[in-house]
């Protein structure tokens, strides 16, 4: 164990390593980490807010999601509403209509009776005309009963 | 056999203790240790330059998150420890440990690989662990004691530093007892810090000699030898941990008594 002038070159050494490390190493790298402290603080906050975001979105969303669902039910019954309105609308029409053509029918019905009791007036009275000249034409002379005849065919 | 085996044995381990060096007297130069200490500390710390002047805060490449880790471990050993402002001490704290660590890393490799290697290179002695000369660790401990006188006049003043090493512990009346007792604590401190480093990596690489001996005296005894070298050299990794943090640590201590008064 022999100290020599080694120790000079070695102290030497040392203080210029601590020189290096005081004045190049340490304070570049303090600041970098500081920055990064910084940094990641200020994205856990941004991560926050973030998330506080979302959740006042997913809120909002739920919300018009809700007043959409409550519309759609609103309109839906407003159609059935109105469906079965429709139906018995058509209903009463279609029955209107069946009543008119009805009474229609009736009356024509009622035409075509009077119409056929006036043929049949006219036929019956030509049968009885004719009856009663087959049996006159044997007793009666003609030109005798004929004024007769034709006011007879006028009255009946 | 026996007699050629102690004689061979005992040459061994000393041409292992025997720096390789230059000068006479004083001015000898240990030049293993200055260029070992040397080349590791310029390596390590412009490494570290270059990953701190291309530090970034986003995100850090592999080397970066080291050297940061390494740093805020010792950065937050400081910050426990030392309470008082200084732009000093976190870099001291950094320096010691990182490059205590690394030379004592040195013992790690084989205790033949590096003397063989610098044999051939033409140097006839080679002590390849820095911190077991204790010209090294002498230097470092005394430039801390210069630091530490400093620091006690910067914070305290020099009346300050008078008055606390004439009347502490025992008061005013006791000063003469007070200073000696002063002046044996501050010498005891970068003697035991400067010596408990040395000895430690001295007796660690000691073992890993006389193992290397062992596993030299024959055959049959390589595998013992070899799987102790093993266990040793793992036990080791703590040691040159703990050694380095230790002198950190205690570095910390002192300079933070020295700018405290108390």
């Amino acid at each position: 164990m022999n100290i020599n002038a080694t120790l000079l070159a070695q102290a030497l050494w040392f203080g210029f390593f601590i020189w290096i490390t005081m004045k190049y190493i340490w304070p570049h790298l303090q600041r970098a980490m500081a920055e990064r402290q910084k940094q990641i603080a200020e994205g856990l906050a941004a991560a926050e807010r973030g998330k506080q975001e979302l959740a006042s979105a997913e809120r909002r969303a739920e919300e018009a999601l809700n007043e959409a669902r409550a519309r759609a039910a609103e309109i839906i019954s407003q159609a059935e509403k109105r469906a079965t309105q429709i139906v018995e609308e058509a209903k009463a029409a279609a029955k209107a209509e069946g009543e008119r053509m009805l009474a229609a029918a009736k009356a024509e019905v009622a035409q075509e009776v009077s119409r056929v009791k006036e043929d049949l007036r006219e036929q019956v009275a030509a049968l009885a005309i004719a009856g009663a000249e087959k049996i006159l034409r044997r007793e009666i002379d003609a030109k005798v009963h004929a004024q007769m005849l034709a006011q007879l065919k006028q009255e009946l | 056999m026996a007699t050629g085996t102690t004689q061979t044995s005992t040459d061994y381990i000393g041409h292992h203790l025997v720096n390789w060096s230059v000068g006479e007297g004083f001015w000898t130069f240990h030049l293993d240790t200055i260029l070992v200490s040397g080349v590791l500390g310029l390596a390590i710390f412009f490494a570290m330059m270059a990953a701190a002047r291309k530090a970034t805060s986003g995100v850090p490449g592999a080397f970066q998150n080291f050297v940061e880790m390494v740093v805020t471990m010792v950065n937050n050993q400081v910050k426990d420890t030392f309470h008082a402002k200084s732009e000093l001490i976190t870099p001291l704290a950094i320096t010691i440990f990182v490059w205590v660590w690394l030379m004592n890393a040195m013992d790690l490799i084989p205790v033949d690989f590096v003397p063989l290697a610098m044999h051939a290179a033409g140097a006839d002695y080679f002590k390849a662990v820095p911190t077991t000369d204790p010209n090294l660790t002498f230097a470092m401990s005394i430039t801390v004691f210069v630091l530490m006188l400093a620091y006690n006049f910067k914070f305290k003043g020099i009346g300050g530093f008078l008055h606390e090493a004439l009347t502490v512990p025992f008061g005013k009346w006791l000063f003469p007892v007070n200073l000696l007792f002063r002046i044996i604590e501050d010498i005891a401190k970068p003697i035991s810090l400067a010596l408990r480093l040395f000895g430690n990596m001295y007796a660690g690489e000691m073992v890993f000699i006389l193992l290397a001996v062992w596993a030299g005296a024959g055959f049959l005894w390589v595998p013992f030898a070899s799987l102790l070298s093993l266990g040793w050299g793992l036990f080791h990794i703590l040691i040159i941990t703990l050694q380095a943090f230790v002198f950190m640590m205690l570095t910390i201590v002192y300079m933070s008594m020295a700018a405290e008064s108390h």
